[in-house]
C-alpha cells in the first residue's frame, strides 16, 4: 500500500535549515492501523503532511498503491489527494460556513459528483458516524466529538485507499476521545488502512503498529496488541 | 462552460459570509456613487454655462449712440449722434470679412388689432439678419428677407404669442394687422427658445419703419455677430477697431463713453465662462479618475484580507481535492459578482441622488446634473475589470499555498 525509502526533508530557518527528517524507511500494508508517535519536532507531522502530498519531500521514494508520489504538479496532486487520501486534523478543519451536510459532501464536489448523488452519500456517511440529525448543522452549534465525526465521515467520503489522522483526539477530552477511537477502529476493521499522529501512549495503544519517531530517525517500529476503544466507552 | 455547483457554491459562500461582502460591496458602491454625484454636478455647471447663450447667439454685439460728454475738435458737449443706414454700409465695407452679420434695430410700441382682438405690442424694424441673431425659428411662412428691405414692405413676421393671442385658434399666415391705421400683412410666424417676451416680438423690415413713421433714414442701434470662427480675444481687438472707426466717423472724442457705446459685457462674460469651462475640462476628468483610483485601491485592500481571512478555508479546499484552478475561479466569480452588483447599486443611487436634487439646486449654478449612460457603464466595467485583477493576484497566490501551511495558519 505505502513504501517509503530513504527520505528526507529539511526547513530553511533565517540562513540555515533545519534537517527534519533524516532518511525514513517505512513500509505499511493494506488494513494496518499505524500510531507514528514522537515528541514534538520529531518530525511526525511533517511525515504525514509528505504521505498526504500536503508537503513534499527533499529526498527519498515514496510510492503509494504501486504510484511513485514525485514532482507532482499542483493539479496532479490534487486529484491524488482527492482521491486516495482522507484526512482527519485534530481541529476538525471544517468549513465553517457549511452545514455538516455540505462539508461533507465536499470530495465528493472535487471528485465531479452530481448534487443528488452527493447529497445521498454524505447522509449515508453521516449515519455512519451517528449523526443523520445533525446534518443541517453548521460546525459551531456541533461538540467538539460530533464535529470531529463529522470530519470522519468526510474523510470517508471519498471513499479513500489511505485515512491520515494528524492528532484526531488532540482537541478533545479523554471519554470524547475514546468514542472517536472507537469509530476509527470501526473503520479499520472494515479493511481501512489508517496512520495517526498522536502522542497520547492510550491512543497510540488502540492501534495496530507503533513507529516512533525521534529527531527525524524512527528508533523503533513494533507491532502491538490492540486495545479496543468499547471498553472505556 | 456554465457549471451550475460552482454558482451554487459561490452564491453560499456570499450568502454566508454577508459582512465581508457588504464591506467590499459598500466600497465598490460609494466609490460609483462618489463618481456619479460628482460627474452629475460638474456636467450640472457645464450645462449651465451652456444654457446662459441660448437666448440670443454668443456672438452678438450691439453698438449704442448717445449724446457727447467731452467737446471734440471744436464741438460742444451734448451733441446727438444717431447712426443712419449708411453706417450700415460703413461697417460692411470696412469690417465685412470679420462679421458674420450685422442688423440695425429700430423700435415702436403700438396698439395691434385683428377683428376683436386688441393688444400692446412693439414692432422692431430689422434687417434679415436678425434671425440669426435672435435664434428664432421660423415655424409657418418665411422671416423678412431683403426684399422686403428693397420693397419697404408693409409685412410682418409676428412671434409664435403674438399667434396665439389675436388669432386663437386661427392661422395668422397671410392675414393682415391693424397697427394704429397701419395695415401690415403676417408673412412668417416664428418661435424663439429666449422667453416669452421675444415671442412676444414683432419684426418688420427696418426699411418699412424708416419709410412709414421717420422719413429719414436713422438707426436706433446696430447689433453686429462677429465672425464665430475668431475667438473672444480677437472679438475684443475687434470692438476696438470698430469703436475707434466709428468715433472718427463722427467726429467724438476718443475717451468719450457715451456718445458711442459698444457693449462688451458679453464678451467679458463670454471670457470668464470660456476660463471656468476650461477649468472645469480640467477638474471634471480629475474628478472621476480620482475617485476611481479610489475605489480600485478600496478593492484591492478588501481582495488581499478577503483572500488572507480564506486562507485556511482555502488549505481545506485543497487537501479535499480541489485544483488550483477551482480556488482561484471561486475568488475571482465571487468578486466579480460583488463589485459588479454592488457597481450597479451605487449607480442607481448616484442617479437617484442626482434626480432627487435636480432643479432645487438650479440657483447654485447647476442645471440637470446627469452623467451620460455610456460613462456610467465604463466606470462601473473599470471597477469591475480592476477587482477581478486586483482578486486575481492574491488568489492565484492562495491558490500556490501549500495546504499545510494554509491549514496550521488558524
Amino acid at each position: 500500500m505505502l513504501e517509503i525509502r530513504e527520505l528526507h526533508k529539511s526547513y530553511p530557518i533565517g540562513g540555515s535549515s533545519l534537517h527534519v527528517l533524516k532518511g525514513i524507511n517505512l513500509s505499511v500494508k493494506d488494513g494496518e492501523m499505524v500510531a507514528i508517535m514522537g515528541s514534538s519536532g520529531s518530525g511526525k507531522s511533517t511525515l504525514l503532511n509528505i504521505i498526504g502530498m500536503l508537503d513534499e519531500a527533499d529526498s527519498g521514494e515514496y510510492i503509494l498503491d504501486d504510484l511513485p508520489i514525485k514532482d507532482l504538479t499542483e493539479k496532479k496532486a490534487a486529484v491524488y489527494r482527492n482521491k486516495f487520501l482522507g484526512f482527519i486534523f485534530q481541529s476538525f478543519n471544517l468549513i465553517n460556513y457549511k452545514t455538516a451536510l455540505e462539508n461533507v459532501a465536499l470530495p465528493l464536489y472535487y471528485q465531479g459528483v452530481n448534487r443528488k448523488e452527493r447529497q445521498q452519500q454524505a447522509m449515508f456517511h453521516l449515519g455512519k458516524v451517528g449523526l443523520t440529525d445533525w446534518a443541517k448543522h453548521l460546525p459551531k452549534e456541533l461538540s467538539g466529538g460530533q464535529n470531529q465525526r463529522v470530519a470522519i465521515a468526510r474523510a470517508l467520503a471519498a471513499n479513500p485507499k489511505l485515512l491520515l489522522a494528524d492528532e484526531p483526539t488532540g482537541a478533545l477530552d479523554t471519554k470524547t476521545s475514546y468514542e472517536i477511537m472507537e469509530f476509527i477502529q470501526q473503520l479499520n476493521d472494515e479493511g481501512k488502512t489508517i496512520l495517526m499522529v498522536t502522542h497520547e501512549e492510550d491512543i497510540a495503544n488502540m492501534c495496530k503498529r507503533i513507529v516512533r519517531l525521534r529527531d527525524g530517525v524512527i528508533m523503533e517500529d513494533k507491532k502491538v496488541t490492540q486495545v479496543r476503544a468499547e471498553h472505556y466507552v | 462552460m456554465f457549471d451550475l455547483d460552482l454558482w451554487r457554491e459561490i452564491f453560499q459562500s456570499i450568502n454566508k459570509n454577508k459582512t465581508r461582502a457588504l464591506l467590499s460591496g459598500f466600497t465598490v458602491a460609494f466609490a460609483i456613487m462618489l463618481f456619479t454625484i460628482l460627474f452629475g454636478i460638474a456636467n450640472g455647471l457645464e450645462n449651465t454655462f451652456e444654457k446662459f447663450f441660448v437666448n440670443t447667439a454668443e456672438n452678438a454685439i450691439t453698438i449704442r449712440s448717445g449724446t457727447t460728454s467731452k467737446p471734440y475738435k471744436g464741438l460742444q458737449i451734448g451733441r446727438l449722434i444717431r447712426f443712419d443706414n449708411k453706417d450700415l454700409e460703413f461697417l460692411n465695407k470696412e469690417f465685412g470679412d470679420e462679421l458674420e452679420y450685422i442688423t440695425p434695430k429700430l423700435s415702436r410700441s403700438y396698439q395691434l388689432k385683428y377683428k376683436n382682438k386688441k393688444g400692446q405690442y412693439t414692432i422692431t424694424g430689422i434687417s434679415p439678419d436678425h434671425q440669426y441673431l435672435e435664434k428664432a425659428v421660423i415655424i409657418k411662412g418665411r422671416f423678412i428677407n431683403q426684399k422686403d428691405v428693397q420693397n419697404k414692405d408693409k409685412v410682418i413676421a409676428i412671434g409664435r404669442l403674438v399667434e396665439q393671442d389675436l388669432f386663437v385658434k386661427e392661422s395668422a399666415l397671410g392675414k393682415y394687422i391693424d397697427l394704429e391705421g397701419v395695415v401690415y400683412k403676417v408673412v412668417g410666424v416664428f418661435s424663439d427658445n429666449g422667453g416669452d417676451s421675444q415671442e412676444r416680438a414683432i419684426y418688420t423690415a427696418y426699411t418699412t419703419i424708416q419709410r412709414l413713421y421717420l422719413a429719414n433714414d436713422e438707426i436706433s442701434s446696430i447689433t453686429i455677430g462677429y465672425n464665430p470662427k475668431i475667438n473672444t480675444d480677437q472679438a475684443f481687438v475687434l470692438v476696438q477697431e470698430i469703436t475707434t472707426k466709428l468715433k472718427n466717423r463722427y467726429d467724438v472724442a476718443p475717451n468719450d463713453q457715451r456718445a458711442i457705446r459698444i457693449g462688451t459685457q458679453i464678451l467679458q462674460g463670454k471670457k470668464r465662462l470660456e476660463n471656468m469651462t476650461t477649468g472645469l475640462g480640467i477638474l471634471i476628468p480629475i474628478i472621476g479618475f480620482g475617485t476611481l483610483i479610489a475605489g480600485i485601491l478600496g478593492i484591492s485592500n478588501i481582495m488581499i484580507f478577503i483572500v488572507k481571512e480564506r486562507t485556511k478555508e482555502i488549505g481545506i479546499r485543497k487537501a479535499l481535492g480541489a485544483s488550483p484552478r477551482s480556488i482561484v475561479s471561486i475568488i475571482l466569480i465571487e468578486s466579480i459578482i460583488i463589485t459588479a452588483f454592488a457597481g450597479y447599486v451605487g449607480l442607481l443611487l448616484g442617479v437617484g441622488f442626482l434626480e432627487a436634487i435636480g432643479s432645487s439646486i438650479e440657483r447654485y449654478w447647476i442645471t440637470n446634473p446627469s452623467v451620460s449612460v455610456s460613462i456610467l457603464y465604463t466606470a462601473t466595467i473599470v471597477l469591475v475589470i480592476a477587482g477581478a485583477i486586483a482578486g486575481f493576484l492574491p488568489a492565484k497566490k492562495a491558490s500556490k499555498i501549500k495546504p499545510i501551511i494554509a491549514l496550521r495558519n488558524g
